[in-house]
């Protein structure tokens, strides 16, 4: 209590770069370029209801993929040995080290008509035995997708695994010993006692996907937007309207704000691990 | 109670270099308290986890009514474990636990209703069902631990330091009630712990392990009374423990004294280990004693004191109801009766329950 002083940097962090651009996307969301009072930057998304719906969607299979891939491999990953373990999580988070854009970069060239793939493919008369030039892998929906997964796996992986390593050895060993075989182990226990961490991963892969704008730009092509392409646009881009992009930005904060809170209630009864 | 239900034969089990057991022979019988006691690393935890299923032995057989059970995997075995710190389930309320056993074994949900609530009566927590596990205190959910593993009827309840968690009055507590629940479902219970009361006060059987070797089986009076060595003496209540010479059958001599005893079949001038119990010395006035000393600490216990008595070769230590005041002369008198002799090397022990 005395050390209260403490968290003074924080607080004023806090101020200044979280709850001031909050109030201003607020302020801006409600009103028109001559500043005053207005409900129409929020009543006129209808017409980004397409947007709102391909982000959710894209989003939504994202994060599917990565709990798939995710949860096996964290399950598998903590039943290895010790150093095991520590080498797979540094291989996992090398890319992390290496910088976002260029990583998606790195996929446009992997992807492109005339890229590794298509390249690949073409070289093993796989091409030619379709009968067309190449496979178009970029500027697609799953080029989108593939991106999203492959940045933000680790954010699945990681919190499943921690809580699952620390999962107390003797509790498995419990249910063993009431008959459960090891399917019943999993299902009835193991899984159970992981949805903190399933939540938790669930949601940090969620939300950077709805949100995301480089992604969609470089691997989709710009040519169907997504919230966050449409967001940019607003404050950077050609359709400069700052009080639409708040009031984009405030009603994507609503839908993944509520998203959280059902997931939540879903996974009711576990520890408060999750959100934020 | 003579029908061996679960009998460990030359078990042997190493982690690495370090021997846990070293060829293990016992047998459990039905319906008896079997207690394995010994200090923590002597490979009591061990042998009961190879009863659960939960380790197999390196070489050895573990037979459960007469069939051979070294690799049945846990979940096919007849037992059922009470965990060191309970493992109940988390995720799961009171009913949800104790069921969980009920539940892999697909019982109707009419049955399983019935069996839980039976349980709870039997552990004292009637009306528990719907509350949360981690909201409960250690000796409620020792009971909920005890009601999962029980209400699968096992024919074998393996218990490791269950009660090691509690506060000295819960445990007393519930030495009584795990004793009084053992008897009232008749089945078979095999409990590990290292506090020797707790052995002495719910056992019929106490093996006494060291290293992983048994020193010493037998029902809690014959351990007390007639320790197989100075290691179970001093581990089964406390102990002196002096060496002596046996000069023929019925004299012992220690402390350059001449003692009658009743022991026989000793070599002549064999080197012994002598164990006398504290409560066992009697305090004489100093011209009365066989040995003499000098009081150096009174320590007031409750029931008794406990006197230390400081002689030539030996301090005593003494439990008497009577006070002494420090620095006082006192004489010490050992009633043939209560001085122990017991073999020096201590004879590797193997055999029986």
């Amino acid at each position: 209590m005395r050390k209260k002083f403490l968290s003074i940097p924080y607080v004023v962090w806090m101020a200044l770069f979280v709850v001031t651009p909050l109030v201003l996307i607020v302020i801006y969301a409600f009103t028109a370029s001559d500043g005053s009072f207005t409900v129409d930057n929020i009543s006129g998304l209808g017409t980004y209801a397409n947007v709102f719906g391909r982000s959710l969607w894209l989003a939504f299979i994202a994060t599917v993929i990565s709990l798939i891939i995710g949860y096996p491999f964290a399950y598998i990953l903590s039943k290895e040995s010790a150093a095991m373990q520590r080498i797979t999580m540094m291989l996992i988070m090398l890319p992390m080290w290496i910088n976002f854009i260029l990583r998606t970069y790195s996929w446009m060239s992997i992807l492109e008509n005339t890229g590794l793939i298509n390249q690949l493919l073409g070289k093993l008369g796989i091409l030619a035995a379709l009968g067309v030039d190449y496979i178009p892998l970029i500027n697609t929906d799953g080029a989108v997708v593939l991106g999203m997964v492959y940045n933000y796996l680790p954010f699945m992986i990681m919190p499943i695994y921690s809580v699952i390593i620390k999962l107390d050895r003797s509790v498995i060993e419990a249910a063993q010993d009431l008959g459960a075989n090891s399917f019943n182990v999993f299902f009835r226990v193991i899984f159970p006692l992981s949805l903190p961490g399933v939540l938790s991963g669930i949601t940090m892969v969620f939300v950077p996907s709805i949100s995301t704008f480089a992604i969609s730009k470089l691997l989709g092509g710009g040519k169907d937007l997504l919230l966050g392409d449409l967001i940019e646009m607003q404050f950077l881009g050609g359709a400069y309207n700052p009080h639409l992009g708040s009031a984009l930005s405030l009603v994507m904060m609503v839908i993944v704000m509520i998203c959280m809170y059902l997931m939540n209630r879903f996974g009711e009864g576990e520890e408060q691990a999750v959100l934020l | 109670m003579s029908e061996r239900l679960i009998l460990l034969e030359n078990i042997n089990k190493s982690y690495g270099e370090k021997v846990i057991l070293n060829n293990l022979n016992l047998y459990v019988r039905d319906k008896e308290f079997v207690t394995l006691l010994g200090p923590s690393g002597c490979g009591k935890t061990t042998t009961l986890r190879l009863i659960g299923g939960f380790e197999t032995p390196d070489s050895g057989n573990i037979y459960f009514n007469g069939k051979i059970i070294n690799n049945v995997p846990p979940h096919k075995r007849h037992v059922n474990t009470v965990f060191q710190r309970y493992a109940l389930f988390t995720h799961l309320n009171v009913y949800d636990n104790i069921a969980f056993g009920l539940r892999i074994a697909k019982r109707p949900e009419s049955e399983i209703r019935e069996k839980v609530k039976e349980m709870l009566r039997l552990v004292n927590l009637s009306g528990y069902e719907q509350r949360h596990v981690s909201n409960l205190s250690g000796g409620e959910q020792q009971r909920i631990a005890i009601a999962r593993a029980l209400v699968n009827h096992p024919k074998v309840l393996l218990l490791d330091e269950p009660l090691g968690a509690l506060d000295l009055k819960l445990r007393k507590e519930m030495q009584r009630e795990l004793k009084a629940i053992q008897q009232q479902v008749g089945i078979t219970f095999v409990y590990v712990t290292h506090d020797q009361e707790e052995a002495l006060t719910m056992s019929d059987t106490i093996v006494i392990m060291k290293k992983g070797i048994i020193q010493q089986i037998g029902t809690p009076v014959d351990i007390y009374n007639e320790p197989k060595n100075a290691f179970v003496a001093d581990f089964i209540g406390e102990s002196n423990i002096i060496d002596g010479t046996m000069k023929k059958d019925l004299l012992v001599n220690f402390c350059g004294t001449d003692f009658p005893c009743l022991d026989t079949g000793f070599g002549i001038n064999e080197p012994v280990d002598i164990v006398v119990r504290p409560e066992d010395i009697t305090l004489t006035p100093y011209d009365k004693g066989q040995v003499t000393g000098k009081v150096t600490s009174v320590t007031f216990m409750g029931v008794h004191y406990e006197i230390l008595v400081e002689s030539e070769h030996f301090t005593w230590t003494v439990h008497s109801i009577r006070n002494a005041s420090v620095g006082e002369n006192v004489g010490i008198y050992l009633h043939p009766d209560d001085i122990h002799i017991m073999h020096k090397t201590p004879k590797e022990e193997d055999k029986n329950a």
